[in-house]
């Protein structure tokens, strides 16, 4: 009796440590699919950014400084490596591009060039796929790390490899500052 | 930080319903057909010598068969049936603005989701509606009306393709597009066997006539499993559709929330659902048997203005007004 009970609690045992460990692995594929979806999106705006310099250059005459920032944010994204370089990278393209937005908009015979409107349509969806994927990451490699730290999947952590994630972290001073409002009524 | 939701119990949850809905909705076409020659059984039963008697099942096997068939193309297919019903166009060459942005929004929700992209589909109707389908999110498509692109802003549209992904992604499409497809064809044979047996087939007028008239020891039997039939037939379409307003409700709520943890924008989906609701003229490309796939009742809204219990189990959506609030909740706005 006391046999088949030791077989009973061994094979949920066994069970529970084959569930564990795939869910741990499942979730570590997971983490590695979402890094390279950063990935492919941040490739699409670099590709994206010649277009939109050449469709503008002629209209922006005024404002070479502007575009020349742009070009040279973009040159140093690409050949950024690792997590913490590429986050910084991205970081200053993200807000040249915005600089650039922000002098368009007091061109308004841009906005009528029709190419311009699309591109900058096409620019915001990069935008905003990049800020998902990185949302996406993020979240994914939360899900990680907690699994492999809560009791009692943690057990299996060392057997399934698992180590913590690295999140995507804002780097740049510019995106974490909290606005500064002025409530003084002068 | 991800909202805890048990995502996966939630799959398995409608995976299983949709196992059921398959398996009953077979038994019950079984059922319908054994049921039928039971009762032509009892009624020839004592037929003399010579005279026709209803020994072998027949109708039982062909509906049976017929059903299997029909859960089948319906998993297969269903999803099809459902866009073939509201004239969906498939978006392959986006044209206008609003086409692209459609297409971009879609990806951009297709990454924060982390499933694959559906396939689009645009429903020429001018009122604003959306509404997803297809089994698994391998094969989901998304389709909005023509009407939707030129009512919402871009962060409205996201949220309402949040929302669509959100039923894509906990398997809702897969229970709901079943549902739609066996709705509809429930309705169809209740009202054709009721009209069958309303202006006296001959069979069933003999069988009706048989459990009336004999007087032998198998009359009760007869009569039982005849009024059983009969009750079945007649309240199958009414069952099943109350079934995919119940079924439709309470994830509604569900996918507003998954949408707020796609886009992190949980005011934009409740902006949206206000304009859906003011600009609420019927979706005439929608008709009933898809009404519970749409974000917001394609109908004229009759039943959601009847307030109380008729009125929540009539229609296939909560009130919009208790939507937002729950997303506003959410931003911190109420």
């Amino acid at each position: 009796m006391s046999g088949i009970l030791f077989l009973v609690v061994l094979a949920i045992l066994v069970f529970w440590m084959i569930g564990a460990y795939n869910r741990l692995i499942s979730l570590k594929g997971q983490v590695a699919n979402a890094w390279k979806q950063i990935d492919v999106q941040l490739k699409r705006r670099h590709d994206l950014i010649p277009n939109l310099v050449d469709t503008v250059k002629g209209a922006l005459q005024f404002e070479r400084e502007t575009l020349e920032a742009v070009i040279a944010a973009r040159t140093r994204a690409v050949a950024a490596t690792g997590v913490a370089a590429t986050a910084k990278a991205e970081g200053e393209l993200t807000q040249a591009l915005g600089r650039l937005f922000a002098v368009a908009e007091a061109y308004p015979d841009l906005k009528s060039l029709g190419n311009v409107a699309q591109l900058q349509e096409e620019l915001t969806s990069t935008e905003n796929k990049i800020a998902f994927a990185r949302q996406h990451y993020n979240d994914t490699a939360t899900q990680y790390n907690i699994a492999q730290q809560q009791f009692p999947t943690n057990l299996m952590a060392g057997m399934a490899k698992a180590t913590p994630a690295e999140l995507w972290e804002i780097t740049e001073p510019g995106e974490r500052d909290v606005p500064k409002v002025d409530i003084s009524l002068r | 930080m991800p909202i805890p939701r048990d995502l996966f119990a939630q799959q398995e949850s409608n995976r299983r319903k949709s196992s059921w809905l398959l398996i009953g909705f077979v038994l019950f076409f079984a059922w319908i057909g054994f049921g039928g020659d039971i009762a032509l059984y009892l009624a020839t039963g004592d037929a003399p010598v010579g005279g026709y008697r209803h020994v072998v099942p027949l109708f039982g096997i062909v509906a049976t068969l017929l059903a299997s068939g029909f859960a089948w193309v319906s998993w297969l297919r269903g999803d099809r049936e459902v866009l073939w019903s509201t004239h969906a166009m498939e978006l392959v060459n986006p044209v206008t603005e609003g086409q692209h942005r459609f297409v971009n929004v879609v990806d951009e929700m297709a990454i924060a989701s982390g499933l694959p992209r559906p396939t689009l589909y645009l429903v020429p109707d001018d009122d604003p509606n959306a509404f997803a389908t297809g089994r698994d999110p391998a094969h989901a498509s998304l389709a909005v009306t023509d009407g939707l692109l030129v009512l919402l802003d871009r962060d409205e549209l996201q949220a309402v393709v949040a929302h669509e992904m959100g039923h894509i992604e906990r398997y809702d499409t897969q229970l709901m597009t079943l549902v739609a497809a066996m709705v509809g064809s429930i309705a169809l044979v209740s009202d054709g066997f009721g009209r069958f047996l309303w202006h006296g087939g001959r069979a069933s007028g003999g069988v009706l006539r048989a459990a009336g008239r004999r007087g032998s020891r198998s009359t009760p039997v007869a009569v039982v499993v005849l009024v059983l039939w009969l009750v079945s037939l007649l309240l199958a379409p009414i069952l099943s559709r109350l079934m995919a307003m119940a079924i439709s409700r309470k994830r509604e709520f569900l996918a507003d929330a998954t949408a707020a943890q796609f886009t992190r924008n949980p005011a934009a989906l409740a902006r949206a659902l206000e304009k859906l609701a003011d600009a609420r003229g019927p979706t005439r490309a929608v008709g009933r048997g898809a009404a519970h796939l749409c974000i917001v009742d394609p109908g004229d809204g009759r039943f959601q203005r009847l307030k109380g219990l008729g009125g929540d189990l009539l229609s296939s959506h909560p009130p919009i007004e208790e939507r937002a609030r729950r997303l506003r909740a959410m931003a911190f706005e109420a």
